[in-house]
């Protein structure tokens, strides 16, 4: 036994400015070097470009002061080192298609997503001024959140792009409804825990140490399963429904601590994963894709050549990368979404990538120190499912790309192409920043 | 421009990305060590003769005993914050000012407690002059302070167990 004490925590904001300063820098140097590389650098353009990320972060930082002055201070910087990184290598393969005659704007397109962020991010700071009042939507979130998922299957609506049936068209834009139903979930998943996690935690015959719960229980595990089975079927997302159900797992093993749940959860998505792999072909092809994927004849054939071609651009990019601007991005097909972290595998290599890796690891641990920190059922929850979201999906997509797990699409937050992503990972990071000046805040200034 | 200056910007990138990262974790640092944990040893345990009350309760709030930093110089000396000994939010501590705890199942509590047992507005923590005062706020199942029910504001003093459903708290210094 121990006992723990915290520390006083300073709010950091200067801290925060520090760090945002060094994060646009970075953003600007990497553009600098893609547009020198590119025979494009033209210093009025990245003039504006530097004026412009320097007012985005300052405005996003001077509301973080005003409105969450105790949240955590190296969330945003982060944020913005991706963003602008992210940035940099869209404009990268923007060139890398030009110089190949394809016209493409990723980068120009992107800039304004990152806008619509920060402007939602600032939105959502001002708007809830406290977390615990999102609660009160709990089964609406609910609701919202699994009729969102299920819009790209609804005829008329749904579009299908590159054999995914994720995206609908609104006003003549297509937009990825499952990217702001995750937040929506992650607000129902905590509301619901928080009030019946007593029953789930506590009920139940004790197997080998291990306390499982009632059979009668088990509903919503199961509801939420099928669910999962349902979008990957009939969307042919296999990313989206493990994101989905690794994050109801992760809060119902945060919400109980009963690692029992976690090892049910495992193995029924591993049942369903067996059962879906032998009925659905294009299932069975992903998992021949992943583990043969240097056979040549599967190669030849195309069903892994994306995955190789990526392996191959961050092969050559090796410890050190190519260099901004200097690599081969455009040979591998969608190197600007799914493949991103390849592209930049093999112009920032290891070391690159490394870092980028570590800055979701930073991310991902401020949300579970906010959980830690934050007094009330509900807000842990939340911030650990927004953490859980964060990481799930960076796992995933990067697991992927290295071929630790079989390819599923799922954009890499703040780096890939594509708006709704962009939009909604802004979102999780205002709603993190404010779950963590509500656990940073000392108790005396609330009344 | 040279290759040699290129290679330069191109490594410098990299190490300023890493700066970067490296900034971010300094910063966390005095997170990540931000807590004290003072292990209850047989050392501390055998310099204290026991039984004065019970061991497991008494232990806590003496080895949290000067750790804080001072950084809140405006407390009062009476107690410095409100420690969760049982229950589901077991080892949360609030730092206590002059402000009341509200304690309940409400969201907009001070302190959440998720507890069939406990009521949403289920009782208040607050400074009368130099002394903390825990009143009920007619809760259904009640709010014990040892093995009491409180009604009328009563005086608590660090050390002494409030129980609520199956939540315990105690004012520590």
């Amino acid at each position: 036994m121990a006992t723990v004490s915290e520390l006083r925590v300073h709010g950091g904001r200067r801290a925060e400015l520090v760090l945002l300063g060094l994060a646009i820098c970075l953003a600007i140097l990497a553009r600098a070097l893609v547009d020198y590389h590119a025979d494009y650098l033209v210093l009025s353009r990245l003039g504006v470009f530097a004026v412009g990320a320097l007012a985005l972060a300052g405005a996003a930082h001077l509301v973080v002061r005003i409105y969450a002055p105790s949240a955590d201070p190296v969330l945003l910087p982060a944020v913005f080192a991706l963003n602008g990184v992210g940035l940099a290598i869209l404009r990268r393969i923007d060139y890398a298609y030009a110089a190949r005659g394809r016209e493409t704007d990723f980068g120009g397109t992107q800039t304004v997503w990152t806008v619509v962020g920060v402007a939602l991010f600032v939105a959502v700071l001002l708007l809830l001024r406290d977390h615990r009042m999102l609660r009160r939507f709990t089964y609406t979130a609910g609701i919202v959140g699994i009729i969102a998922y299920m819009l790209p299957v609804v005829p008329g609506l749904g579009v299908e792009i590159n054999g995914a049936q994720i995206w609908i068209s609104l006003f003549g834009r297509s937009m990825q409804p499952g990217e702001f139903a995750k937040i929506a979930l992650v607000v129902f998943f905590a509301g619901y825990l928080v009030s019946n996690r007593d029953t789930l935690a506590l009920a139940g015959p004790k197997v080998l140490g291990m306390r499982f719960p009632r059979p009668r229980d088990m509903g919503p595990l199961l509801v939420v399963t099928l669910s999962a089975l349902v979008i990957m079927v009939a969307q042919t997302d296999l990313g989206a429904a493990l994101l989905f159900f690794g994050l109801f797992v992760g809060l119902l093993y945060v919400a109980t601590e009963r690692i029992s749940w976690v090892v049910l959860g495992l193995g029924m998505f591993a049942v369903a994963v067996v059962a879906a792999s032998t009925i659905f072909s294009h299932v069975a092809a992903r998992y021949d894709a992943w583990l043969n994927a240097l056979d040549p004849e599967v190669y030849s054939s195309g069903r892994s050549e994306q995955l190789v071609r990526g392996l191959f651009g961050m092969a050559s990019g090796g410890l050190f990368g190519t260099g901004l601007g200097e690599g081969r991005p455009d040979l591998v097909p969608f190197a600007e979404s799914d493949f991103i972290i390849a592209s930049l595998g093999e112009e920032l290599g290891l070391t690159g990538v490394m870092a980028i890796l570590t800055l979701y690891l930073i991310i991902v641990q401020r949300a579970m120190r906010t959980a830690i920190g934050v007094r009330d059922g509900f807000g842990k929850l939340m911030a650990s499912g927004l953490g859980f979201a964060i990481a799930i999906q960076v796992f995933i997509v990067v697991g992927g790309v290295t071929r630790v797990i079989p390819l599923t699409g799922l954009t890499t937050p703040f780096l890939a192409y594509g708006g709704s992503s962009m939009i909604a990972n802004w979102i999780v990071i205002a709603l993190i920043m404010r779950i963590s000046d509500q656990a940073r805040r000392p108790a005396m200034e609330t009344p | 421009m040279s290759q040699i200056s290129i290679t330069l910007l191109r490594l410098g990138f990299l190490v300023l990305l890493w700066a970067l990262v490296l900034a971010a974790i300094g910063v966390l640092r005095s997170d990540l060590y931000g807590t004290r944990v003072i292990t209850r040893g047989r050392g501390r345990n055998a310099r204290k003769p026991p039984g004065t009350r019970a061991e497991k309760v008494a232990a806590p709030s003496r080895s949290a005993t000067g750790v804080r930093t001072g950084a809140i110089s405006t407390l009062e000396p009476t107690a410095a914050h409100l420690a969760v000994t049982a229950g589901p939010l077991k080892g949360t501590t609030i730092p206590l000012g002059s402000a009341p705890v509200l304690v309940g199942r409400a969201p907009t509590c001070t302190l959440v407690i998720e507890d069939d047992y406990c009521s949403s507005r289920h009782c208040r923590i607050y400074l009368d002059g130099d002394r903390w005062l825990v009143e009920d706020l007619g809760s259904t199942n009640g709010t014990f302070l040892g093995n009491r029910r409180v009604d009328d504001p009563v005086p608590l003093n660090p050390g002494e167990k409030i129980r609520i459903g199956a939540t315990s708290l105690e004012l520590r210094n």
